[in-house]
């Protein structure tokens, strides 16, 4: 699976902040879960009209076919404007916003669903009936016509941010809902409850100063997940103490978890001092040190 | 550690905001009691400010992580569209739609330019050949009436009087639907450099021009003038007017100015579209004029009359509404 595609998005509070585009498959998705419902709610529509229309020949038809009309035209509009998003699309988690970091207007939410007409619907009689979009027209022209009005279909798939014609016609951009749930601070709960006297897990400035950022957060996913882990723990923390030259107090064995977690917070206390003094260690040094009791 | 202080003191401040994100997202803005939709921007502000403090002095990834997609949740429902769809269409029809075609004069010119340009072909082009008349007009749109057709039977269509039923049932069926299709296409095709839409623009007047041509040569122009303008001049606008939109789009495509092509795009193509969205309300009234009013309003000059009244009153409504107050 290729990386998801971010685009960062200014508010209009200057904050930069970020979005993953929707991928082709799932705008696909939320559109067949969308037209599903369109369809349904058109035989359930038929299935009240025929007998109506028994009762009331014309007018039921008439109010039938209105409402047919409203349903494929303005069902994407109705749900857009209402919560930036359609059933469908709320299904596979996709939501549509400005691609300016602007506010999304009604008026894009129109223009991006007008557009379907040439997208959707010309290209769709093209391929199943093309004499009824062109009766007289010689069968070589059709393929012409037809290629043209698949350029328009196919647009999403020609450019990274997934945009069809009318999200460039609207100026919006379809992304993920994004959804992060909030874990507790490993630096919060120090191992000081059932961990020894933190002297004993104490770290030299020389040998914080060999990880960076990548390696911390690295080690972080691991903590976060230690019971899942945990057969990882002791090699981990192996390679750390022989790079960074630590061994364990003497007389007294340290455990692998207690050891990471200690020098997760060391290390994050270290790394964010040098960010605020305007240095981002990214990446880890080559070398080790050597071995001191 | 600063960060870790610096989470214990705003994490009360993101659950909240999680919550009425939360919920927002299930049962929309509108739902929401006053006061929580208040607290709304204040906490959304305060998480902006925190995911920047974070930024520069969180090294926890997982905090990270969820103050941005917190922020960007909260930016959306910030951000999103506030008003209801009838509240939109509403201002749409007051201000926005007028203010646009105004915006959009001289488009709207060219687009009346090239429909009258297809009129007059057309009208010719049938006068010197009356068999002509079936290259310019397809079947369905003549049904049955052609330059074989007796005087007699052009003159039914013109004051046919169908039941009830059948009104409602032909106003919505082809009149309404139909037109507005016309129109939405008019509009959508202009992203195709407007090619189509000239087009469209164009054969659209060639039709009109060779009916006026036809019952002109059997002495019915003023009936029929009386029978097509009283819809025909709100139809036509439409027309026009989509026509317009779809000429914006391509103007923002060929012509995209100091703008990025897609920028350009993006602000033509709202203001079209909401040219293109009252031009489907207009052909709602035109429907409403040709399925009802045409069929019940025999007489000439009453219905000569309501045509001037349209045309009287379009160029009022969109050269005198108001300007919309206060931004969108």
């Amino acid at each position: 699976m290729s990386q998801p595609r971010v685009r960062e998005i200014v508010t209009p509070e200057g904050v930069p902040v970020r979005f993953v585009v929707a991928r082709a498959g799932d705008r696909l998705g939320a559109f067949a879960i969308d037209g599903f419902i369109i369809v349904a709610a058109s035989v359930v529509l038929l299935l009240v009209a025929v007998p109506a229309a028994a009762a009331l020949p014309g007018a039921a038809a008439a109010i039938a076919l209105v409402a047919f009309f409203l349903l494929r035209n303005f069902y994407f509009t109705y749900f857009e404007c209402r919560t930036g998003t359609t059933p469908g699309k709320r299904l596979v988690g996709l939501r549509v916003i400005d691609a300016h970091g602007g506010m999304l207007t009604a008026e894009a939410v129109f223009a991006r669903n007008l557009m379907r007409e040439i997208e959707l619907f010309l290209p769709l009689v093209a391929l199943l009936a093309p004499e009824a979009l062109a009766p007289d027209v010689p069968a070589w022209l059709r393929l012409p016509c037809l290629a043209w009005l698949l350029v328009f279909a196919l647009l999403p798939f020609f450019n990274g941010d997934r945009l069809r014609v009318g999200d460039l016609v609207g100026g919006t951009l379809v992304v993920r809902r994004p959804e992060v749930i909030l874990r507790h601070d490993l630096s919060a709960t120090t191992p000081t409850a059932r961990g020894p006297e933190p002297a004993l897990l104490a770290f030299t400035a020389e040998q914080l100063d060999l990880y960076g950022i990548t390696q911390l957060q690295l080690l972080e996913k691991v903590l976060r997940d230690a019971y899942r882990n945990r057969d990882a723990l002791a090699p981990v923390a192996d390679r750390i103490q022989r790079k960074i030259g630590w061994m364990a107090p003497a007389g007294r064995p340290v455990e692998a978890e207690e050891f990471l977690r200690a020098f997760y917070n060391a290390q994050r206390t270290r790394l964010e001092q040098r960010l605020l003094l305007g240095e981002r260690r990214q990446e880890k040094r080559a070398g080790r040190l050597s071995r001191r009791p | 550690m600063n960060s870790v202080s610096f989470r214990r003191e705003r994490e009360a401040t993101w659950v909240e905001l999680e919550l009425l994100v939360a919920r927002i997202e299930k049962e929309g803005l509108p739902a929401l009691p006053p006061d929580d939709v208040g607290r709304l921007p204040v906490l959304y502000r305060a998480t902006l400010s925190s995911l920047s403090v974070a930024r520069a002095i969180s090294l926890d990834a997982n905090l990270l992580a969820y103050l941005e997609a917190l922020a960007a949740r909260a930016y959306v429902v910030t951000y999103g569209v506030k008003r209801s769809p009838v509240d939109a269409a509403v201002r749409l029809l007051r201000h926005d739609f007028p203010a646009a075609v105004r915006a959009a004069r001289m488009k709207v010119a060219l687009s009346a330019l090239l429909l009258a340009l297809g009129v007059v072909t057309g009208g010719m082009l049938t006068t010197r050949d009356p068999s002509r008349f079936y290259a310019l007009v397809s079947e369905s749109s003549a049904q049955g009436r052609g330059p074989s057709s007796s005087t007699e039977e052009l003159r039914n269509v013109l004051y046919h009087r169908p039941s009830a039923a059948s009104l409602l049932s032909a106003f919505a069926m082809f009149l309404f639907t139909h037109n507005a299709l016309v129109g939405m296409t008019c509009f959508a095709t202009g992203f195709a450099a407007g090619v189509p839409t000239i087009l469209l623009l164009f054969q659209n007047g060639l039709m009109l021009g060779a009916f006026a041509a036809l019952y002109t040569e059997r002495g019915l122009a003023l009936e029929f003038w009386a029978w097509i303008l009283p819809h025909g001049i709100t139809e036509l606008l439409a027309v026009v007017l989509c026509g317009a939109a779809g000429l914006a789009l391509a103007d923002a495509l060929l012509h995209p100015g100091r703008h990025t092509r897609r920028r350009a795009l993006a602000l033509q193509g709202r203001a079209a579209a909401v040219i293109v969205i009252g031009s489907v309300a207009m052909f709602l009234l035109a429907g409403l004029v040709e399925g009802i009013f045409r069929q019940v309003v025999q007489g000439v000059h009453v219905r000569l009359l309501v045509a001037l009244l349209s045309a009287v009153a379009w160029p009022l409504y969109f050269l005198r509404s108001p300007a919309a107050a206060g931004s969108p």
